[in-house]
């Protein structure tokens, strides 16, 4: 098997996590709640963002990337609805992602019963040539998406992006209106706060919500450790180097790394200052080609 | 090349440690120097990534410009360009004891909006001020927003003393200034710290050129400010987001605010105030979840038994549960471009309830910026006030001093958040009275009477103008389902009126109750595998909505559309002669006041057929929508 199964190595952990969520039967009737940890505000945070947008739109779709980001979402959309995620798992597919990425997604989509939909994305020649070639590339999945969007006329689209992972995603709203061509008006986002979410989309449009925003790298990490999640073996490092974020096979690479582990992982998470897409080809060949692919509508 | 925020200084607690997270937003007039402040705090706390600085030197000598720390946060290109900060930016980064996010906000007052979507996920603020330019309308319109958005700890930092050569003097006058102006709002400053953000004086460290000052650096103000207190402590509160059907549980989800549950507690649902137990708290991947579960935690629960409740409704515990009204008194901000004034119609947003409402009054409407508090009619944008709400429906909530995550809400227009602000006081209809009564469940299975009768509860609903037939179709229909073995059970409103209703007249307030009244003995009945008809003028749409939901998926509408001159020809009762003579001032027949529904599951016009024909349509609507099944249907399916 290509994939890693980490449940025995965190078999430990998430015993331990789960007794303090639900302990033994006959304990005192008036015994004070357990404390909420990092984590344990995080997760509950995500899941009251989830039901939300189960409540307030009419058809959404999650994005699954394949990646560490969207297996928390997958898990903590499971806990939101008690073991089911309710609303299709949308895979946009360049085509081009590595083959232990295929070969999760074909396992996982069975194992965890999801309504999975692999779309295609347009051919390069379709895409803006205005735009650096990686940027070009990774700009096929917007145009995938604005596919899939208007075959299935979603009107919400659940997205694993995260503040601390690029600055322009830093300025991101959990509920994001998007317009008509899916674009983003970074200059006239509506205000968001309280947990009060901008829910109405104009018709014919879509919003974007971002469950796990507010979650950092480490913190995907030491929540997949604590529930067990699997996750792809390319994310632990192999000959000195492994993956930090997994995009297409050729604008991704690898960073200099010997944390073979989880727990590796997260030390070296303490002590890097190299930034997390550093292996992103796409976010370093000009000053804003970020920038433009998301006002353009890319994740 | 491509900005990229330090991911050095990560805040999680990977191996188990425990560090209490601060969340602070940094807030100020525009120029006044916030992101200076905080890239200067990055430098300082050792946060940045290798080559950061490096690279933002070079940007800046590309552009021809000297280098700014602010840089490093105004990452888009478009902020780079106007020099200003347009939405808020998170960072993260550590001090001795705390790991800090910091939010940075625009000061421009153009942003508002974003200072407040930032300042609103604060546990503390920063409030900066130019030592050269002093207090500004932004320094007051942020301090009185800080306050509305429930920020009581505000560290005040006195920017660009290098401008002002390091002067005690102007220090002193600053910080009595805004001291004053804090105090006046109810927000106490934690501390007010001489700084010059540049330079890094009084940022990190005490240097000598602010010798003069003996009180805490920016880092040891951020360092003593405080998480956000629990609220354990408080009474329960769990808005109901959504109620599951996914398998034969039946979940209640929401997000516990305040106080805790757990299996066995006895609760009351508002703002209807019907009482359940819970009979477990339901989780993934392991259930049922055993103790109690406090605030912030988001759960699920089953109840003891089957009642009608829906999202918007507040859980609370018996005897601590919040107040339902129809009438609150709020302190707001606003911050569409059209000034909200009296008889604005308004959607408001309380917890997971959403309810229109009118703005009844305007108690106050005043700039927070401006010196002076001038009175205003209209509460224009970017400035606050206070004022009456009177709500569609009723709602559960609570004075934002007794529970500062209920009593808080957001106005909505044209679905989008355009204001939002604390209850200062409700309108109590009833209090929170416990209901000290247990309900005896029936001896009999749903699937035991539906074997027997040949068909599920229902309430059918017939509304109509007076003399429409619907007393006629409904005896008629009562005929047709007992003769096929059923137990049709009629409600005639106008019997209802001669007993259980004769305290009701007909006031708005007093036909609301009368439906709600009928509505609950319907769907009792409904409970127990009969159907109920309802013959009942009920002219009302949110009448006729709020039996809707109070008799859920048992709810079947039939609007008896039969013309109004028909109507009155028929006039079986005498109603309409009696009207026209000036006798039933009220009278629905010649007032004009129905209102037809939509979305009701039938329409009938009984001019234009027979009686029979009538009832076969009915039958043949309660068969699809499976309230009626043929004996050889699997009853299984049905129940």
């Amino acid at each position: 098997m290509h994939l890693l199964d980490n449940e025995s190595a965190a078999a430990g952990t998430r015993s331990a996590a789960l007794s303090n969520a639900s302990s033994v039967p006959g304990i005192p009737a008036n015994q004070a709640p357990p404390t909420m940890d990092h984590l344990d505000e995080l997760e509950a945070q995500s899941i009251y963002i989830l039901r939300e947008a189960f409540a307030r739109l009419k058809k959404l779709a999650l994005l699954w990337s394949l990646g560490k980001d969207s297996n928390v979402m997958i898990w903590l959309a499971r806990k939101a609805f008690f073991g089911r995620v309710p609303f299709p798992a949308l895979h946009v597919d360049t085509g081009k992602k590595f083959p232990e990425m295929y070969a999760f997604r074909d396992r996982f989509g069975k194992e965890w019963d999801l309504d999975l939909r692999v779309e295609p994305c347009p051919p390069i020649d379709a895409v803006d040539p205005t735009l650096p070639p990686a940027a070009r590339s990774a700009a096929r999945k917007t145009e995938g998406l604005k596919w899939a969007l208007n075959k299935y006329g979603f009107d919400g689209l659940i997205a694993g992006i995260r503040r601390d992972e690029e600055a322009t995603r830093a300025k991101e709203r959990v509920f994001s209106p998007r317009g008509l061509e899916g674009e983003w008006d970074v200059r006239d986002q509506p205000p968001e706060f309280w947990d009060h979410f901008n829910a109405s989309p104009p018709q014919g449009a879509h919003l974007r919500i971002h469950p796990i925003l507010h979650w950092t790298e480490a913190d995907i990490w030491a929540y997949t450790k604590r529930e067990g999640i699997p996750i792809i073996p390319l994310y632990l490092a192999k000959d000195g180097k492994r993956y930090r974020s997994l995009g297409d096979q050729d604008i991704t690479n690898p960073v200099a790394s010997t944390a073979s582990s989880i727990d590796e992982i997260l030390d070296e998470l303490e002590n890097t200052k190299v930034p997390e897409r550093a292996g992103r080809a796409l976010d370093h060949e000009t000053e804003d080609a970020f920038e433009r692919l998301r006002v353009a509508g890319y994740l | 090349m491509n900005m990229i925020l330090p991911t050095a200084s990560i805040s999680a607690t990977p191996n188990g440690t425990t560090r209490p997270q601060v969340r602070i937003v940094i807030v100020g007039h525009v120029d006044h120097g916030k992101s200076t402040l905080v890239g200067r705090l990055l430098h300082e706390t050792g946060s940045l990534p290798d080559g950061k600085l490096e690279m933002l030197k070079a940007v800046s000598a590309r552009r021809g410009m000297p280098f700014e720390w602010s840089f490093l946060l105004d990452a888009l290109q478009t902020e780079r360009d106007q020099g200003i900060t347009i939405d808020t930016t998170q960072i993260r980064f550590r001090t001795r004891s705390r790991d800090v996010v910091l939010i940075d906000a625009p000061g421009h007052a153009e942003f508002l909006r974003n200072m407040i979507t930032g300042a609103s996920q604060a546990d503390g603020a920063v409030l900066i001020i130019d030592a050269l330019e002093g207090v500004r309308s932004q320094t007051r319109r942020h301090g009185y927003l800080l306050h509305l958005l429930g920020v009581k700890q505000v560290a005040v930092v006195v920017n660009k003393m290098d401008r002002v050569d390091f002067s005690a003097d102007r220090f002193k006058e600053i910080s009595d200034e805004i001291s004053a102006h804090l105090i006046g709002l109810g927000v106490t400053p934690t501390a007010v710290v001489p700084i010059s953000a540049r330079d890094g004086d009084g940022v990190a460290e005490h240097t000598p050129r602010i010798g003069w000052y003996k009180g805490p650096t920016v880092v040891e103000a951020l360092d003593a400010l405080e998480p956000a207190p629990p609220l354990a402590e408080l009474p329960l509160r769990l808005p109901v987001q959504a109620i599951y059907k996914f398998d034969d549980r039946r979940i209640v989800a929401g997000r516990i605010e305040s106080g805790s549950l757990k299996a066995g507690d006895e609760i009351v649902i508002m703002p209807t105030g019907k009482i359940a137990k819970i009979k477990t708290v339901e989780s993934w991947p392991v259930t049922p979840v055993h103790g109690p579960q406090g605030a912030g935690r988001s759960v699920g629960i089953t109840l003891d038994r089957e009642l009608f409740l829906e999202r918007g409704d507040v859980i609370g515990h018996s005897g601590q549960s919040p107040r339902d009204t129809r009438r609150i008194r709020a302190r707001i901000f606003w911050l569409h471009d059209k000034p909200l004034t009296k008889g604005e119609q308004i959607l408001i947003r309380l917890g997971t309830r959403e309810s229109r409402a009118t703005v009844v009054a305007i108690e106050k409407a005043i700039d927070p910026g401006a010196l002076s508090n001038e009175e205003n009619t209209a509460i224009a944008r970017n400035h606050v006030g206070e004022i009456d709400i009177s709500l569609a429906q009723p709602v559960a909530t609570d004075p934002y001093t007794d529970n500062p995550r209920t009593g808080r809400l957001v106005i909505e227009v044209n679905g989008r958040i355009a204001g939002g602000g604390l209850v200062l006081s409700v309108d109590a209809g009833r209090p929170a009275v416990p209901i000290d009564i247990v309900p005896v469940e029936s001896a009999l299975r749903p699937d035991e009477r539906s074997a027997r009768y040949h068909h599920n509860g229902a309430v059918i609903w017939l509304t109509g103008l007076p003399g429409s037939g619907k007393s006629t179709l409904a005896r008629a229909l009562e005929r047709r389902l007992f003769g096929n073995g059923g137990s049709p059970i009629l409600l005639d409103g106008d019997t209802f009126r001669a007993g259980l209703n004769s305290d009701l007249g007909f006031s708005p307030q007093d036909r609301a109750e009368n439906i709600r009244r009928l509505a609950e003995v319907a769907t009792h009945l409904a409970r127990n595998g009969h159907i109920a008809i309802v013959a009942a003028v009920s002219p009302s749409t949110a009448d006729r909505a709020a039996a809707r939901r109070i008799a859920d998926s048992a709810f079947r509408e039939i609007y008896v559309a039969t013309p109004a001159e028909v109507c009155e020809t028929r006039d079986p009762k005498g109603h309409y002669a009696k009207a026209r003579s000036g006798g039933l001032p009220s009278f629905t027949g010649i007032t004009n006041n129905y209102q037809p529904p939509t979305g009701n599951e039938l329409t009938i016009d009984t001019s234009s057929r027979s009686v029979s024909d009538a009832t076969d349509e009915i039958e043949r609507m309660l068969a699809t929508t499976g309230i009626l099944f043929d004996e050889l249907t699997d009853l299984a399916a049905n129940i």
